[in-house]
């Protein structure tokens, strides 16, 4: 039982540091980025091909998926991205669905369309009891990086000035870019962020999650949830939602897993009925 | 409003739903290409099939679409589900008629349709994508979980369809398959002709304009949402019916986030809110994607990908000729798919220079076109 509670807690861990640069991009542009899980794709694939082939620690493996995510992450953002800010939702998806077509046929190119596996040091491997509990060693990892990141982003967001400019640009872009706040500097630079943490999610991620060329399909919806139950006015909402859809989707797995798939999907859609504007969503400001 | 204003608006709206003289080419096309086919090209016969049931499909999501302003993700839960009854229908000779069971393959759709409508009503744009993408992948995995009924991951096998209206048989070339699709097309066409051009239709153009303005002047927003959204999801269902039963299969995938995705492709191609963009799009689509199948067998989503990131990019004519000349440029230098996306990458850098080179363009063609028109007296009355 707790057992099951702690892998729900790392696996909706991970989906929130895989998740929250989408509720930046949703929240501050309005943009529905359907594309995101590509990014996290590509992460996962880069920090394989360190691990697995140059043979570097896994550790660095990681720092170097989120920073060239990151990287791949602002130069699309500059080229592409930029120019469907404006247009309407319609259009954006049809864009952000056009990339992940791309990278999916471009990874199956490049990486063969099998399943892959980043090898994880022998430390990292197996689990312990503790007070009865059954404790992954690798998904305790995964606990204590998302929560120090999470810790982190929080305290970024809430103490430093250039959290107050982005929370001020989400709350209202239009007042923001009046202050002289330079909104789309702001974003450029937060979806790069946005982008490497989702890097650096698949890359902790393929281990529990897999690693193949449709991870961004598969795994689109799971990170939309996270957003839209969260609501995107502040770090706190998707972090829960993620907790909560983590713990669920385990737990209905586990116990019936004849329906397991249907647990999550069945939440999303009584809580967008309930919250249409998002689980911790204060009414919109615009 | 005066007599005579209200006469006035009569007539333009009588001449909007007069047949215009491209739409009986248009059909006459269609009509000609049973023949064609019977004749030169037998073995077309399957796209054919596939693009007729195709442009049903995208005619119901048009419908949503294009006259309502609701975007779905999910519209694969409508088709799907109508897949599965007409192939369950026929498989345990509940209903043999293929007519029959079409229609009540349609009315399980519409059934669910009228049940999620709720669900989409509420919420913004990007609660709809949601709850209709979820609706589709909750219909996938009920489809994947009862395998005794629906055969599960393998798909349902052993289907037979019987002869329509008990005398067509449906032969292997898939002459009678075609021209059956092409019929039922052509009749659900002319229903949603109707539809749009009546008043319930004008008013769900003015719900799709301005929710709050339209709800203002007496229409009821939520009712003729849910109406529309019922009716195009008993035509995905009869899409979806078509397709068992023209293949005699039914399969998972049906309900899979792709189909949903080519047919905002589709749509997208054609052009929205005038009802032949579906099948327009339906046509191009199966084209581009029939030669692109056989130049890179493998990897052709890849370019399906680039093309809707320029169809946006650059609107729909400038952006689908860049894309083509990427294409072939791509093949032509052997280029990598590593290469095209630095291509797509530098256009994008460029894209106010492009853009405005673009505005230059369209404004020599207008000019041109201007000359044509003054030169020639029977088109220089008509305003453009």
């Amino acid at each position: 039982m707790l057992t099951i509670l702690f892998d729900g807690v790392a696996y909706g861990m991970l989906l929130f540091v895989l998740a929250c640069g989408l509720s930046v991009t949703l929240g501050l542009m309005n943009f529905v980025n359907l594309a995101h899980g590509a990014f996290a794709m590509a992460g996962g694939y880069i920090t394989l091909v360190l691990v697995n082939r140059a043979g570097l620690p896994f550790f660095a493996g990681l720092a170097i998926a989120f920073l060239v995510t990151a990287l791949i992450g602002a130069l699309f953002e500059r080229t592409l991205y930029v120019h469907v800010y404006n247009k309407n939702h319609l259009d954006q998806v049809l864009f952000t669905i056009g990339l992940v077509f791309m990278s999916i046929a471009a990874v199956d190119y490049v990486m063969g369309s099998q399943q892959v596996f980043i090898r994880i040091p022998d430390a990292l491997q197996g689990r312990f009891e503790l007070f009865g509990i059954g404790i992954g060693r690798y998904r305790l990892l995964i606990i204590v990086v998302c929560g120090l990141l999470t810790v982190a982003l929080q305290l970024i967001l809430s103490g430093t000035r250039f959290g107050s400019r982005l929370r001020a640009s989400v709350d209202d872009a239009r007042v923001a870019r009046g202050l002289g706040i330079n909104v789309n500097g702001v974003f450029a630079l937060t979806f790069a962020f946005g982008s490497g943490l989702a890097g650096l999610g698949g890359a902790l991620g393929a281990e529990i999650l897999g690693l193949d060329p449709t991870f961004p399909l598969k795994y689109m919806v799971y990170f939309l949830i996270v957003v839209t139950v969260g609501g995107s006015s502040s770090i706190i909402g998707p972090f829960l939602a993620a907790l909560l859809i983590g713990i669920a989707d385990v737990a209905g797995k586990y116990y019936v897993p004849k329906f397991g798939a249907f647990v999550i999907y069945t939440i999303m859609i009584v809580l967008l009925i309930i919250r249409p504007q998002g689980l911790f969503a204060r009414a919109a400001g615009r | 409003m005066q007599p005579a204003a209200v006469e006035k608006v009569d007539r333009y709206l009588a001449g909007r739903a007069r047949w215009g003289a491209l739409e009986y080419v248009f059909w006459l096309l269609a009509l000609a290409s049973i023949w064609h086919g019977y004749f030169h090209l037998p073995e077309r016969y399957l796209i054919l099939t596939e693009i007729a049931w195709l442009g049903l499909f995208a005619l119901s999501l048009d419908l949503i679409l294009g006259y309502a302003g609701i975007i779905s993700l999910g519209h694969a839960a409508f088709f799907g589900l109508g897949s599965y009854v007409a192939a369950l229908l026929a498989k345990h000779g509940i209903i043999n008629e293929p007519v029959l069971a079409l229609v009540v393959a349609g009315l399980a759709a519409a059934v669910l349709g009228f049940a999620t409508s709720f669900l989409v009503l509420r919420g913004s744009d990007l609660a709809r994508l949601m709850v209709t993408l979820g609706i589709a992948l909750i219909m996938r995995e009920i489809a994947n979980q009862i395998p005794e009924v629906t055969g599960g991951a393998d798909g349902l096998q052993g289907v037979t369809i019987a002869p329509i209206l008990g005398t067509f048989a449906f032969d292997i070339f898939g002459h009678v398959a075609y021209t059956y699709c092409l019929i039922v097309l052509f009749v659900l066409f002319l229903l949603a002709r109707r539809i749009v051009h009546s008043p319930f239709g004008l008013s769900l153009r003015a719900v799709k304009g301005n929710p709050l303005r339209s709800s203002l002047v007496g229409i009821a927003v939520d009712r003729r949402l849910v109406a529309i959204y019922t009716v195009a999801a008993f035509y995905a269902g009869v899409a979806g019916a078509l397709l068992a039963q023209t293949t005699a299969f039914a399969s998972l995938d049906v309900f899979s986030f792709e189909r949903s995705a080519d047919l905002l492709l589709v749509l997208i191609i054609g052009g929205t809110g005038y009802l032949y963009g579906g099948l327009i799009g339906a046509v191009a689509f199966k084209l581009i994607q029939d030669s692109l199948a056989t130049f890179d067998p493998q990897y052709w989503q890849y370019w399906i990908g680039l093309l809707l990131v320029f169809l946006v990019l650059f609107g729909r004519i400038y952006g689908a000729i860049i894309a083509a000349l990427i294409f072939a440029v791509a093949r032509w230098l052997q280029l990598s798919f590593f290469e095209c996306a630095l291509i797509m990458l530098a256009i994008g850098l460029g894209y106010g220079h492009i853009q405005k080179g673009l505005k230059l363009l369209d404004g020599a063609i207008a000019r041109l076109v201007g000359h044509a028109r003054s030169a020639t007296p029977m088109l220089a009355h008509r305003k453009p």
